[in-house]
């Protein structure tokens, strides 16, 4: 399918006080960095009457009081901002890249994911399992390999508090996708890393989700509690525009991980980045490693 | 100064108006579901109108004060009772040290707001008190209240007198079947035309999954979306979108067969495509309906919402400036 296809920008009014904007009906790394760009810039213009600024995958969402600004005017604000990032010489984004230690194939996941076994396409495998051959990977390690060997933007943190989506820095014809489970389970367990559609997902809470599980990361990502310092007063780790790159655990680097962040004194491996999407689009796989080096030789 | 709760009732939690600026990182506002009966039962007692008040769903708490405290309780039909004695709605009472105040089953709407004198003690949370209870933020330790909790209690002002009453004209109208009205929008394109006519012009009921994140409505005609192939990143169904902010009061069709209106503790985004949004004027109104009750949704424009928003804040001053 082509960009064209869906690449003119829609504007909806969502009752009175939203104002919904589709940037394209695809996922795209482009309406990404539209979306990210555009909610940045309406944030740094602190304009009056507007109360939350939602950026996500391909689209974004403000919630403004009518009181104060039209949706007319809105729009037309929003318009130029479109416009301004559109003529930007320079694509690039100030973030981090952030390392998130997996455990895969572990058994609080395995336990779940037996329970709603009836709830799955394919009740006679582990959701890695049915990942792997529907994605045509050999075997289960060549699959985790694939997931944790590239970066993932987090394109959306939102569903419930503090969960980021995140979006694998590949060419398209290698993205990893998988369906959503057939009816959603009514848990998972916290922190459990999966995939739904083309996005992989870190559960923040447990609860109710329909994405396939592959593991649990050790690292804390949502604080209500204010118990971990690497979280700060919004509770949140994750923003959108960070860069995440997975790395596979065995069980005793999990537990003594765990450990860590029970006493409060998670560290996560983090670095500073500028993403360049021109970059990027020219050399996928060269940027991958950029992006690794940033991480692990900074 | 606390009250203690023997039993918790339904679904009872602590809330306030809510809090704004943490959507975009998936904490949505929380807050009374039916504002306007909060703030009814704050002014009535005296309190600031946005103070922490008792959010009680279809059954009301038994509560046992242990402190002298005037309250008052705004919203559904439950009468009051303090040691079996009936009391008002929406009039200021008494209740003694010592005393348990407790509710009859609901008449009539579905939420009622116990406002008390100086407000409830919890702590601010991302600048509110309200709860998030699938956050596990915010009111008593992020949950709905369980019996054995204590509630702290601000001290009283005592500026809240007896027998103060809200004015009959301000007094709201419950009934067994709503209209709600809906700015149509957002993914409404997606429908085949004649499917989305349907949706206006069938009753729906409530069902019994009706609850402060959203309300799953069923009885009507499944929705039928337009056939297409499905973009990158979508997923197969035909109600499935690229993962997309839900603005509250948004209503998705997943699978596109029971809608759900989200609410005041809303998922702040998902894959499900939204066929139009609730007007603000109209979220108080989700909040008291019943499950099983009957819904019917109408369109209106966006002028139309911003008439209903202007009527919306006029009773809101009337509340403000009432004697």
């Amino acid at each position: 399918m082509s960009n064209e296809m869906a690449a003119t920008t829609r504007y909806s009014q969502a009752g009175d006080e939203f104002l919904f904007v589709e940037l394209n009906e695809e996922m795209t790394l482009e309406a990404f960095f539209l979306s990210i760009s555009i909610t940045q810039k309406l944030r740094d213009l602190a304009l009056p009457g507007i109360i939350e600024i939602c950026p996500a995958n391909a689209s974004y969402q403000v919630r403004y009081n009518p009181d104060v600004i039209s949706a007319s005017q809105l729009q037309n604000k929003l318009e130029a901002l479109e416009q301004e990032v559109d003529s930007q010489q320079v694509r690039t984004l100030e973030t981090r890249v952030i390392e998130v230690p997996v455990l895969y194939r572990d058994p609080w996941t395995h336990e779940t994911l037996m329970r709603f076994r009836d709830h799955h396409q394919d009740p006679s495998a582990t959701d890695l399992e049915y990942a792997a051959r529907i994605n045509g990977y050999d075997t289960v390690d060549s699959f985790i390999e694939a997931h944790s060997a590239t970066p993932w933007f987090v394109s959306m943190v939102g569903f419930v508090a503090g969960l980021p989506f995140m979006y694998q820095m590949v060419p398209r014809e290698r993205q990893i996708q998988v369906p959503k489970y057939l009816r959603p389970r009514t848990d998972t367990p916290k922190q459990t890393v999966g995939i739904g559609g083309c996005f992989s997902v870190i559960y923040s809470v447990r609860g109710a989700g329909g994405y396939q599980m592959f593991g649990v990361t050790p690292m804390p990502i949502y604080d209500p509690a204010n118990e971990h310092p690497h979280i700060d007063s919004s509770m949140i780790y994750f923003r959108p525009g960070d860069i995440v790159k997975y790395r596979a655990v065995e069980r005793e680097e999990y537990d003594a991980l765990l450990a860590v962040a029970e006493k409060g004194q998670f560290k996560p491996k983090i670095s500073p980045f500028t993403f360049d999407l021109d970059a990027f689009n020219q050399d996928p796989d060269g940027y991958a490693r950029r992006v690794k080096e940033a991480l692990y030789e900074h | 100064m606390s009250i203690e709760i023997i039993k918790p009732g339904l679904a009872s939690s602590i809330q306030d108006k809510g809090r704004e600026g943490h959507y975009h990182l998936g904490i949505p506002p929380s807050g009374g579901m039916d504002q306007r009966s909060l703030i009814a039962a704050n002014l009535l007692v005296g309190n600031p109108e946005g103070a922490a008040v008792i959010e009680c769903a279809l059954m009301g708490p038994e509560l046992r004060f242990d402190t002298t405290r005037k309250v008052a309780a705004c919203g559904a039909e439950m009468t009051p009772r303090v040691n079996g004695e009936a009391q008002p709605l929406n009039e200021v009472f008494e209740v003694p040290a010592g005393s348990t105040l407790g509710f009859d089953f609901v008449k009539a709407g579905a939420r009622l707001y116990l406002a008390i004198e100086g407000g409830i003690d919890v702590p601010e949370r991302l600048g509110s008190r309200s709860t998030y209870a699938l956050g596990s933020l915010g009111g008593m330790q992020g949950r709905t209240l369980q019996a054995g909790d204590t509630l702290a209690l601000f001290q009283a002002h005592g500026q809240a007198v007896s027998g103060r009453h809200l004015p009959p004209s301000l007094v709201p109208e419950f009934s067994r079947q709503y209209q709600l009205r809906v700015m149509p929008g957002l993914y409404a394109h997606r429908l085949r035309a004649e499917s989305e006519t349907r949706f206006y012009s069938e009753d729906w009921v409530v069902a019994s999954e009706a609850d402060r994140i959203g309300y799953r409505m069923k009885g009507g005609t499944p929705l039928s979306f337009i056939e297409r192939e499905p973009p990158f990143g979508a997923g197969d169904d035909p109600s499935n979108i690229v993962d997309a902010c839900y603005p509250i009061g948004s209503i998705q069709v997943p699978s596109g067969s029971e809608p759900i209106i989200l609410h005041r503790d809303a998922v702040s985004g998902g894959g499900y495509a939204m066929i139009g949004t609730v007007i603000s004027a109209d979220m108080d109104t989700v909040g008291q309906i019943q499950p099983h009750q009957k819904v019917r949704f109408v369109q209106v424009t966006l002028e139309e919402a911003l008439a209903a928003r202007a009527h919306y804040q006029k009773v809101l001053k009337q509340l403000r400036q009432m004697p």
